[in-house]
């Protein structure tokens, strides 16, 4: 997991649940240790801030190339390649687009019922001040939509969520992303 | 009980701000400064700790028109101050949609006996706590998300390691209980049983625990975490230092990196002079800040 900020933590419980080890990225040799990454759930900006001053922008770009890479919410908007609300940059490994904060504010935060394709039961997504994703390029799969809005896609090896998976105790989607980096091994 | 959606979405967003920094500000122009240093969130209120002590006078919620002001400058969510006790004030501030209210011993309390019914709001809350009686019965009310009070506007940690301390130090002290003890402990705590049994299982508090009063500098903010804070609060110690954008870059630095010696070193490179700060044996009790509460 990228550990600049969020609930990394969260991840982690996930991951081991499902059956994998789960480290903490902090900077760019650590990369070469893992074998795929999760920008996990907080703030993008912030988050993003931390990727520049560290050095760590061009390594994950690289790392995608090679490595599965899945977001979740913060995530999500660093792995677009378009971000708005307002605009920032982002690491452009996903063909999509997003817009930040598109339900609103914390009240308008919510969990809805999800039957994404691949898994066989109805899993809870938990929107916290959520993206909405605004664009899905060609390349790229919608998995689960919310509400007509795609909220789970994957695009070859990578995998994003607006909503936050980690939250709900269920490691469906965090299997889902396993899988892909044993396809990518 | 705690574990409905509407609170798990509380808890939820505290859980985003974990490993960050939320940055008092008093108006846009800060707040935009704070939002390009690295803040998770901005805490927005009318005067900052520092100035509440210094000008005395009775310390109330902020101007809405400042409060709107910050909500449409930054994408980061806002914070806002409402009085110990003064739930209007917080229904106000809900109707205003900040995203979470902080009923702050910072102002003046409203109430002397009694903290917000904070249960039926859709806005979460965060609460000070001094040690794990107050922060459980924080919870039980409905907060979200805990913060240590240390001492505000003092830019002196000792309080904050203190209550940090004291909080991780009775959790601990639970895991080791018997079941029989627990309900004796709770009695001496003054908090429900069944939060006092699921601190006892999990060594934790049920929600996110967060550090606030009297951090300055990037190695306070360090200090902190690595005692178990799991992200910081500064008020006075970014825009009352003389370089408040670089001492929030290098705060939001520490709160990452908090356990890396080399990185902390250079955080704390190249920062100018900071707040100057009160010793607060100094202090008569009736000049603290973190007695407000109950």
């Amino acid at each position: 997991m990228l550990a600049l900020q969020g609930d990394f933590e969260a991840h982690g419980t996930a991951l081991r649940l499902a059956g994998a080890d789960a480290v903490e990225v902090r900077s760019a040799d650590q990369l070469s240790g893992v074998d795929g990454l999760i920008i996990p759930g907080g703030e993008s900006t912030t988050m993003l801030k931390l990727i520049n001053e560290e050095g760590l922008f061009d390594p994950i770009r690289l790392f995608g190339q090679r490595r599965p890479v899945f977001g979740t919410c913060a995530g999500a908007i660093l792995l677009a390649t378009g971000v708005s609300n307002p605009s920032q940059e982002s690491l452009h490994l996903m063909d999509i687009d997003v817009e930040r904060n598109a339900y609103g504010r914390q009240v308008d935060s919510r969990i809805g019922q999800l039957r994404p394709q691949g898994i066989d039961h109805d899993l809870e997504a938990v929107f916290i001040r959520a993206p909405i994703i605004r664009r899905v390029g060609p390349e790229a799969q919608v998995l689960a939509s919310y509400e007509g809005d795609p909220v789970l896609v994957e695009q070859g090896r990578h995998l994003v969520a607006t909503f936050h998976p980690e939250l709900s105790g269920d490691s469906s989607i965090h299997k889902l992303f396993l899988e892909k980096i044993g396809e990518n091994a | 009980m705690y574990l409905d959606d509407a609170y798990r979405l509380k808890v939820g967003l505290a859980e985003m701000l974990k490993g960050g920094v939320i940055m008092d500000v008093t108006n846009a122009e800060q707040a935009a400064i704070a939002e390009k240093a690295g803040a998770t969130a901005v805490m927005a209120l009318e005067r900052v700790p520092s100035d509440i002590r210094k000008e005395g006078g009775v310390a109330r919620m902020a101007p809405i028109s400042k409060i709107r002001e910050i909500m449409h400058t930054v994408s980061i969510p806002v914070m806002a101050k409402a009085r110990i006790g003064h739930f209007t004030e917080a229904r106000i501030l809900e109707a205003l949609k900040v995203d979470y209210i902080d009923e702050s011993e910072v102002l003046t309390p409203a109430d002397e006996e009694h903290h917000i019914d904070k249960r039926d709001y859709e806005v979460p809350f965060v609460c000070g706590a001094r040690n794990l009686g107050e922060a459980l019965r924080r919870i039980a009310e409905g907060a979200a998300m805990i913060r240590t009070k240390g001492e505000a506007g003092s830019g002196n940690i000792v309080e904050a390691v203190r209550h940090i301390r004291t909080i991780i130090k009775e959790m601990k002290q639970l895991t080791v209980l018997g079941r029989e003890e627990l309900v004796h402990e709770a009695k001496n705590l003054g908090a429900p049983l069944e939060l006092v049994q699921w601190v006892a299982e999990h060594g934790k508090l049920p929600v996110p625990n967060f550090s606030a009063g009297g951090i300055a500098t990037p190695a306070d903010a360090a200090l902190v975490m690595q005692l178990g804070a799991e992200a910081v609060f500064v008020g006075s110690g970014i825009f009352k230092s003389d370089d408040p954008e670089a001492r929030a870059r290098a705060i939001v630095k520490a709160a990452t990196y908090y356990k890396d010696p080399v990185k902390l070193l250079e955080a704390s490179e190249e920062l100018g002079i900071g707040m100057l700060g009160l010793d607060i044996s100094k202090l008569h009790e009736s000049e603290l800040m973190q007695t407000r509460g109950w």
